[in-house]
């Protein structure tokens, strides 16, 4: 099997499927001869054409626009956003549009899509170039939101979300783009959306992360069993829909859990998932649920480290909620 | 009723009108030329000649002015090289300059009145300089240190600096357009001799703001002079992938204002352009569209390698076009610089920039912890007082928190 790191692996699913079906076309800022300025498109435009591979002037409301016509018209669009940070000029066309032809129109149609897009900080990126904005997209009913965190996952989930018969965020951890590296099988495979993995098992704490935080998190976790706490990780993938019941089953075990996320604490899918937590595991909880989460402040350039939920303040969390 | 006026327009401009305004006689629709031939209405205007000499009836540019101008776009070169290097050396994290595009940048500023606003994309560094942004503390902004005036916030290049009505610079492309014009709007609503400066690329110029800003300018006849440096890519996307439109220049008539299209490596040119353009803007007459000719010369930032999408020779011709080169030819012609005084004022200028950086790298790398919150609202909120008692107490605890990867 292939050795792949997250870039590649998006890359080889983006091929698969373009191989596969005609109606797959990929658009977006510089994705065309270029690539993309991360290279997830390299060789698209050589491979598949520039009818198929398409390069849009710089305006990303005009890039989901033209999407939701080219998907209600039979295409399969691939929008590349090329920062999260620039996918808000294009927040109308998915809020107003993307997330509601299916429901506005009784049905009659959809407009399934893939929109890609690198996210998430510590790559000293400032706040344009660094912001995890899934959330505004999980509170807007009709869209599917996943972010996987290794390159497995990666090609898995974005098979199935170009399969998928609605619109899907797909939110790359461009941290790890390089980093994580891992075997990726050749060929297609569908990694069903709204599967969280357990990617540890552990008796005390429920650790729930996803994209590259679940990295900081595994660190932690690590350093938590040196130290004589066991804990079990999950790796949510897919944010919507969401797979509640690893959850339930994993804290109704462990009694305790702990959310990881970059974005700012206030109003994050943490929040969410505390509250889901609560409702369903409260006869089970023998701590407060604790969010380990980025602060209430715009992404910041110099102090991102300190910005960041690393691993040594989601151990700490551990600690506390293990104590309490 | 409607049918009769819509019969009388008929008759009064034999072939209809468009919303009861009169229209010119025209020739039958199938036979009437293309709408306007925009190479031929838009025309290069270039002021500087190969050779250096120029109309010196066209310059209102004061000899020393013009020698001042010329210091402050060879620092600026410098500096972009300097920062490159650095960039490479692993002591900033990232830059984006101007080289190639220094005439644009800094005619068009300097045509502009001290009171005016400029609102920069992010290659305008030169002209945050030429309102008097010190060059340490511009160099602060890069390491994102201790003497940020930005307190660690924002990326290297992204500097604002109020004192020199340099409004803030923001990634997210065409953003400043709208507000550019927003600023004009006010100062005349408050009886003001404001009129602001605004640039973008001409990528921006796909971008709905882009739009929604001239359109805005054009209805009210706002006080603004809209800049577009056309260096002829947008990252990786030559202009013909932007726009189907001969020029940038032509747009201006779809928004009712007056367009212009200049040598963007002619200083004199950009300058003259811009002085025009606020003198109508000043006088009630509206905005006015300049698009610059130039080129970038360079990658995109210190993170693109156009190699992999641009071919060297594309970008040959252009080295002739020099805008550093072209106005020292000028000077020479005029008897305002030596060889001499060139090598020296190189060698002042490395000197500022060598000074300035070791200023800079002397002050504390990080701002302290508190500057992580401050600014987000007027008074920081309950949840970030308690953030940063929380952040405290871990970095306390674990100096590992304070760092990006295990070992740094
Ligand atoms: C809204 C938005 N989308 C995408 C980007 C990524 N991006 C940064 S610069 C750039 C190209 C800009 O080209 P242009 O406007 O011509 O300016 P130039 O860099 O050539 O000066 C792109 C696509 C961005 N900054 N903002």
């Amino acid at each position: 099997m292939p050795t792949m790191n997250v870039i590649q692996a998006v890359n080889d699913a983006l091929r698969t499927e373009m191989r596969r079906d005609a109606n797959v076309v990929v658009l977006g800022e510089d994705v065309g001869r270029f690539g993309g300025v991360f290279r997830a498109t390299q060789g698209l435009h050589d491979e598949f054409g520039a009818d198929r591979v398409i390069d849009t002037p710089l305006a990303e409301g005009g890039i989901i626009g033209t999407a939701v016509g080219m998907a209600l018209y039979g295409l399969r669009p691939v929008p590349e956003i090329q920062f999260a940070d620039f996918i808000f000029p294009a927040m109308d066309q998915l809020v107003n549009e993307v997330a509601k032809y299916r429901y506005r129109s009784g049905g009659q149609y959809a407009c399934p899509m893939v929109i890609r897009s690198p996210y998430g900080g510590g790559i000293r990126g400032g706040h344009y170039h660094s912001q995890s904005p899934e959330a505004h997209f999980i509170h807007t009913a009709g869209l599917k939101v996943v972010v996987p965190s290794n390159p497995y996952d990666a090609k898995g989930l974005l098979i199935s979300a170009i399969r998928d018969p609605d619109p899907v965020l797909f939110f790359e951890p461009k941290r790890v783009y390089r980093a994580a590296k891992g075997e990726v099988p050749e060929g297609e495979y569908e990694i069903p959306l709204g599967q969280a993995r357990v990617t540890r098992e552990g008796s005390q704490i429920t650790v729930i992360a996803w994209g590259a935080m679940w990295h900081e998190a595994d660190q932690a976790v690590r350093e938590a069993a040196e130290a004589g706490l066991d804990c079990e990780l999950l790796d949510l993938r897919s944010l919507q829909p969401l797979d509640v019941d690893a959850i339930e089953r994993s804290v109704r075990k462990t009694g305790r859990a702990v959310i990881v996320h970059e974005a700012p604490r206030t109003c994050g899918f943490g929040a969410e998932l505390s509250a889901l937590i609560q409702e369903r595991c409260f006869l089970s909880l023998e701590a407060p649920i604790t969010r380990v989460t980025g602060f209430d402040t715009p992404f910041p350039y110099t102090l991102e480290a300190e910005y960041l939920p690393r691993a040594p303040r989601i151990l700490r969390a551990l600690r506390e909620v293990a104590a309490f | 009723m409607r049918r009769e006026i819509h019969q009388n327009l008929v008759k009064r401009n034999g072939h209809g009108g468009q919303n009861g305004h009169a229209m010119p006689e025209l020739p039958p629709f199938a036979q009437r030329p293309a709408p306007h031939r925009p190479e031929k209405e838009f025309p290069l205007e270039t002021v500087l000649a190969d050779d250096g000499s120029a109309d010196l009836s066209r310059l209102h540019l004061p000899a020393e002015r013009l020698v001042s101008l010329y210091r402050l776009m060879v620092l600026n070169r410098l500096l972009d090289e300097r920062m490159i290097q650095l960039q490479r050396q692993g002591r900033i994290g990232f830059y984006i300059g101007s080289i190639g595009e220094e005439a644009t940048v800094l005619g068009a500023a300097a045509a502009m009145a001290d009171q005016d606003w400029i609102f920069p994309c992010y290659r305008e560094h030169g002209a945050a300089l030429l309102r008097g942004l010190p060059l340490q503390r511009f160099l602060c902004d890069l390491l994102g240190n201790s003497g940020d005036l930005m307190l660690g916030h924002q990326m290297p290049c992204h500097e604002a600096f109020a004192a020199g009505r340099f409004a803030s610079i923001s990634s997210p492309i065409a953003t400043q357009i709208p507000q550019a014009v927003g600023a004009g709007w006010a100062a005349r609503i408050k009886g003001d001799d404001m009129v602001p400066l605004v640039y973008f690329g001409e990528g921006a110029t796909s971008a709905n703001d882009f739009h929604t800003g001239l359109n805005f300018a054009g209805v009210r006849k706002v006080p603004v002079v809209f800049v577009c440096r056309n260096n002829g890519w947008a990252i990786s996307v030559p202009r013909e992938r932007q726009t189907a439109a001969v020029t940038f220049a032509e747009k201006a008539l779809g928004y009712g204002m007056r367009g212009e299209r200049v040598d963007g490596n002619d200083l004199l040119a950009v300058y003259e352009a811009t002085r025009l353009a606020r003198a109508r803007a000043h006088a009630g007459e509206g905005p006015t569209l300049i698009e610059c000719v130039t080129y970038r010369m360079e990658g995109h930032s210190t993170s693109d390698d156009p190699r992999a999408y641009r071919a060297p020779e594309l970008v040959e011709p252009w080295r002739k076009k020099d805008p550093i080169l072209r106005l020292k030819a000028h000077l020479a012609w005029r008897g305002l610089l030596s060889e001499a005084d060139d090598a020296a004022l190189r060698e002042q200028a490395q000197a500022e920039i060598l000074a300035a950086m070791r200023e800079a790298e002397a002050l504390p790398p990080k701002p302290p912890l508190e500057s992580l919150f401050q600014g987000v609202y007027a008074e920081p909120l309950w949840q970030q007082r308690e953030q940063l008692e929380e952040l405290r107490a871990a970095v306390d605890a674990d100096p590992r928190a304070a760092r990006l990867r295990e070992e740094g």
